[in-house]
């Protein structure tokens, strides 16, 4: 038999190789990166494939498939994103302004922190509502697709040379104490107070395959489903729109928007910029 | 150049960008057709950078929205804070690490716009004072796309186009107006059977 020749219809070998490693890993290990959006995700999988010394997409999926941590590592990058405490700021302070004084009117409020990475948001969070001195009565989830990245969301310590830009995101954001007052600066980094997560749950929760788990008066999901293709971003508006009390409020990142998805009707515009959107049917 | 599609144009810049770029626009002409992206560095505040350009050009100037398809005639500025990705499908927004002390980072841009157009993409290095941008034009040439580069000499800062000739020593280089002229005259080649 002859050597096979080049293909005669231009196929993009790479793409191939991807779609290989995305089914491999879903088979063998359950993870579901099918339709993450591949212009970001290639990104990722070349520049763990560069860390882990493979030279080609399959050459990495080789690696994924006979070395348990080196799965682990590109869970990691598939879940850390790079974000910071009162990450634009002018959302909090919308937050604050706007979904605040809704949520006042609950005698118990529920609230998710949907792909939470870090802790970084829903910190922020947490200290909002504890100077609307509305912290003692709510109950946030925040979850995330991997177990470590929960791990140290819960430990809340973030590192001490960003506590400049964080207190001045704090105080763009309408913040009115001294931020310092929140946390003990170490030699581990800045440990925020603890009692600020005592009222929340950190816990895994896959947004491209689990289940709703509650019924929420705010969903705050922020840049996490940027990572996805349209058909994964609507399977996760219909979660949070079944997930959502009427009249509850669905946050997004700046730069997303539900006019493209099938919920964009069932959504009133709170605040157009910062992406506020409240569940009217 | 004969003849070859011109789908989408890119423009990175940094120090000094604001001005060229808007020199740019200027100097493109009205009826210019491709979708045009422009990644300038700046801090990650929200910025008024889309509404300034747009006072040069009468293309709509806005910062796009995730998977927001990429329209003819349009002028996408990339927000701050974000990486901004492309392909044939739309735009895609990314919040990962800053690559090189840059988000948006131009390298990125590049090579995802170089990876989905192919041949039929311009990418243009305007002033800067870091080496974002060199490496993703290289990405342009090697899969057959247009690599256009501001002179060093013409640019407030010289760095950035002097790392991206470097990088692609056969890129085209000239003033903003050369620039601006050479696009044109691909995007009316591309018209000729």
């Amino acid at each position: 038999m002859s050597p096979p020749e080049e293909p005669a219809v231009a196929v993009d070998r790479e793409e191939v190789e991807v779609d290989a490693l995305l089914e491999a890993v879903y088979r063998y290990y359950g993870f579901d990166f099918r339709q993450y959006a591949r212009p970001s995700l290639r990104r990722r999988l070349w520049r763990r494939a560069g860390l882990e010394g493979a030279t080609t997409v399959s050459g990495l999926q080789e690696r994924l498939l006979h070395d348990r941590s080196c799965m682990e590592r590109l869970l990691l990058d598939l879940s850390i994103n790079v974000t910071a405490m009162f990450r634009d700021p002018t959302f909090f302070a919308a937050f604050r302004r706007t979904v605040v004084p809704l949520l006042r009117t609950y005698p118990f409020i529920r609230i998710w922190n949907a792909g939470c990475s870090t802790g970084e948001e829903t910190h922020s969070l947490a200290i909002i509502l504890a100077e609307e001195g509305l912290i003692g009565r709510t109950r946030i989830y925040a979850t995330d697709i991997n177990e470590p990245v929960l791990m140290r969301a819960k430990e809340g310590v973030f590192p001490l040379d960003q506590m400049k830009a964080y207190t001045e995101n704090y105080l763009a954001a309408g913040g009115t104490r001294a931020f310092s007052e929140y946390y003990t600066a170490g030699y581990e980094g800045a440990r925020f107070d603890p009692s600020l997560t005592e009222g929340v749950v950190f816990s895994r929760h896959n947004l491209a395959s689990d289940r709703s788990f509650n019924e929420f008066h705010a969903i705050i999901c922020r840049n996490v489903m940027i990572y996805f293709d349209p058909m994964l971003q609507d399977r996760v508006h219909d979660l949070f729109h079944e997930s959502l009390v009427r009249f509850g409020v669905l946050c997004l990142g700046q730069k997303e928007s539900i006019t493209f998805t099938s919920h964009a009707e069932d959504y009133k515009v709170l605040d157009a910029s910062d992406r506020l959107f409240r569940k009217i049917r | 150049m004969s003849g070859r599609p011109l789908d989408l144009v890119v423009v990175g810049c940094s120090w000094g960008g604001l001005a060229a770029a808007a020199d740019l626009l200027e100097a493109l002409p009205p009826d210019f057709d491709p979708p045009t992206i422009v990644v300038q560095h700046r801090s990650e505040a929200p910025s008024a950078l889309a509404e300034l350009l747009s006072r040069h050009t009468s293309r709509p100037v806005g910062e796009p929205d995730d998977k927001e398809e990429v329209r003819c005639g349009h002028v996408y500025v990339a927000p701050p804070g974000y990486h901004l990705l492309v392909d044939r499908r739309g735009f895609s927004l990314a919040t990962e690490a800053p690559v090189r002390y840059a988000r948006p980072s131009v390298d990125v841009l590049f090579e995802s716009a170089a990876r989905a157009f192919g041949p039929s993409l311009a990418a243009v290095v305007l002033t800067g004072a870091n080496d974002d941008g060199a490496a993703g034009l290289a990405r342009v040439a090697a899969a057959g796309g247009l690599a256009l580069v501001q002179d060093p000499g013409t640019a407030e800062r010289s760095t950035m186009p002097a790392a991206a000739l470097a990088a692609v020593p056969t890129a085209f280089v000239g003033s903003v107006a050369e620039i601006a002229s050479s696009l044109t005259a691909a995007w009316r080649l591309q018209e000729v059977p």
